[in-house]
């Protein structure tokens, strides 16, 4: 659908006539004048204004009302579905919804009084004292019951809102329009246009991009991040292009934009991760009561496939990178083998059964603050323990494992995400370790001589240079470990995402706020 | 009706920049021969720069401050204008 300009009545029944701005009210007018807007839908007349429609018991209660309106002080009818309605009264057919549109009408009847274009005054539904008071007229309805709420306006029949809010609401967008053919499929489409990450998107129509922008309150043109590897600026409205094709509903937008905003940090350096070898992507975990609120799962199969938000999250980020940001695989993607999570890699930490404060919080965040967290990792890879019952055993074999990724002699060069499941960190808790006892036990069992690390030690041409042969080194620089509580409550295994290289050298995890 | 989507691109407008024409010769050139500070790029440098002198250029070493991010734009202006040639060796 083109973009229609709003302030240009896309109904061929409609006048818009700027000279009429303050026109006679509607009964004044010739018994044969047809039901026309006269003015543009953003524009009320002056006087009394009400918005009905016939299938609202409510609304036809209140027609003598407004039999008694239109005889005395003069109103504005607006109809909504049967232009005949009120019978007997002159009214002007909404046809298109415009006015009810333009002026948030989601009840009918709606009474409102205006006074030089501008609504001063409004009520919803029948409430004689509400209407008495705006009309001035002090018996007005006195026959009728003291209150009766009104009915759902057809402006926000969720059936029609997406077409409305294209029609009134398309002037915002900004990005160029693509039409395709009618001989056309449209997934094909985006196949051929390269705008695909290798799996059916949705195609981005008006009406879905401007649902989308529903879920947050910025501007579509509010930027929001400059994307690399083209280094271009992205807008709310592209995030929400991109997010529509991706899967996701407008209230996982907040979420998409804050990972936008950790990944193209400095410090996590998507161009990096974007380029490197390796098979890295960004892994993002979501903190707070909002993850919950959009459904997302943390629970059984927390990295797998099925949940919605999980999976459309992540890959909003990364469609982003490669339409946006120009990232795509045999390009700057130059990673020799991938892995299935750049497609998307993103969960949400079991905060509620969790025996330790979050991850988001170890970070600095409020407990209630819904945050997003980026680190450049790669696969998850299963730490299998079905016998240790104490802590100790445990931290023994979660060490054992850590130790070996990417190649047991490398040292402090990654960090890595430790994912505990339910049944393993209640041993943790049992004992009563919280969050840094389980760290600084880890950490105190990955401490290795020099001598074992150095390039050729132990057959193994990898290593460390020959200078630290006599030195004490850490698998992991401080902070450099990353504790998340997530997975199914059944099972004693935990997981962990090896990183890419780390610190200023590479990538920093970045944890951002979710906002509205 | 046909269906309209909207482009998910940075919609970018390209320069349109040409690469400057070969030289016939390196022979008293100034060549830069950048080091992406990754592993043994220097070992491969090293080599390349006593070739080149060899054959009569003149030689400026340059090097990043890390392999994973694009080469600072000051680093960029230092080589252009101090060279007539660069060359980038990219390790792995």
């Amino acid at each position: 659908m083109a973009a229609v300009d709003p302030s240009i009545a896309s109904d061929d029944t409609l006048v818009p006539t700027h000279d009429l701005a303050h026109t006679l009210p509607a009964q004044t007018l010739p018994a044969q004048t047809l039901p026309v807007r006269t003015l543009p839908a953003q524009t009320l007349p002056d006087g009394l204004v009400v918005v009905v429609k016939r299938e609202c018991a409510t609304c036809v209660m209140v027609v003598p009302v407004l039999a008694r309106l239109a005889a005395t002080v003069g109103v504005t009818i607006f109809t909504q579905d049967d232009p005949t309605f009120p019978d007997g009264l002159a009214s002007v057919h909404d046809a298109d919804l415009g006015v009810s549109w333009h002026h948030q009408i989601e009840t009918v009847p709606t009474l409102m009084r205006v006074i030089d274009a501008k609504e001063v005054d409004r009520t919803v539904g029948w409430s004689r004292a509400a209407w008495q008071a705006i009309t001035g007229i002090e018996d007005l309805g006195d026959d009728l019951v003291v209150m009766r709420p009104g009915c759902g306006s057809l402006s926000v029949d969720p059936d029609r809102e997406d077409e409305l809010r294209a029609r009134f609401g398309g002037g915002v967008l900004r990005a160029r329009r693509v039409e395709l053919a009618d001989a056309e499929d449209e997934i094909e489409a985006l196949f051929d246009r390269g705008w695909s990450d290798g799996l059916p998107v949705v195609p981005p129509t008006e009406a879905r991009v401007l649902r989308m922008l529903t879920g947050t309150t910025r501007a579509p043109s509010d930027i929001v991040a400059v994307v690399p590897p083209d280094l271009v600026e992205v807008t709310v409205e592209k995030v929400a292009i991109n997010a529509v094709m991706a899967g996701c509903k407008p209230e996982y937008l907040p979420w998409v934009i804050a990972a936008l905003e950790a990944a193209c940090t400095s410090e996590f350096n998507i161009h990096g991760v974007l380029a490197t070898t390796m098979p890295m992507g960004p892994v993002i975990i979501c903190n707070g009561p909002g993850t919950r609120a959009i459904g997302m799962n943390s629970g059984i199969n927390v990295l797998g496939q099925g949940n919605r938000a999980n999976l459309t999250i992540g890959r909003a980020v990364q469609l982003v990178i490669r339409n946006v940001g120009g990232g795509r695989p045999g390009e700057v993607d130059r990673a020799t083998h991938g892995n299935p999570g750049k497609l998307s890699f993103c969960f949400a930490e079991d905060e509620a059964t969790s025996p330790w404060t979050s991850l988001s919080t170890s970070l600095g965040i409020a407990p209630t603050t819904n945050a997003v967290t980026v680190f450049a990792g790669e696969g998850p890879r299963c730490i299998v323990d079905q016998l240790a019952r104490d802590p100790d055993r445990l931290a023994n074999t979660f060490a054992a494992c850590l130790r070996t990724m990417h190649n047991p002699k490398l040292v402090l060069a990654f960090d890595a995400i430790l994912i505990v499941g339910p049944e393993h960190a209640r041993v943790f808790a049992e004992a009563g370790w919280d969050r840094d006892r389980v760290l600084s036990e880890i950490h105190s069992r990955l401490q290795f001589p020099g001598s074992e690390l150095v390039r050729g030690a132990g057959g193994i041409a990898e290593g460390v240079p020959a200078h630290l042969k006599d030195a004490t080194l850490p698998k992991f620089r401080p902070g450099g470990l990353l504790l998340v509580h997530a997975g199914g409550g059944a099972g004693l295994f935990s997981a962990m995402i090896g990183g890419w290289a780390n610190g200023e050298v590479g990538s920093k995890p970045v944890t951002r706020e979710v906002g509205s | 009706m046909s269906t309209v989507i909207l482009d998910p691109t940075g919609e970018r407008r390209l320069a349109e920049m040409s690469r400057c024409a070969r030289p016939a010769t390196l022979a008293g050139l100034t060549v830069g021969l950048l080091d992406i500070s990754k592993a043994r790029g220097d070992v491969f440098l090293d080599r390349l720069e006593q070739h080149l002198v060899e054959i009569g250029a003149s030689v400026k070493r340059f090097r990043k401050p890390t392999f994973t991010k694009p080469a600072p734009v000051d680093l960029r202006h230092e080589i252009a204008s101090q060279c007539q040639v660069v060359i980038e060796a990219l390790a792995d």
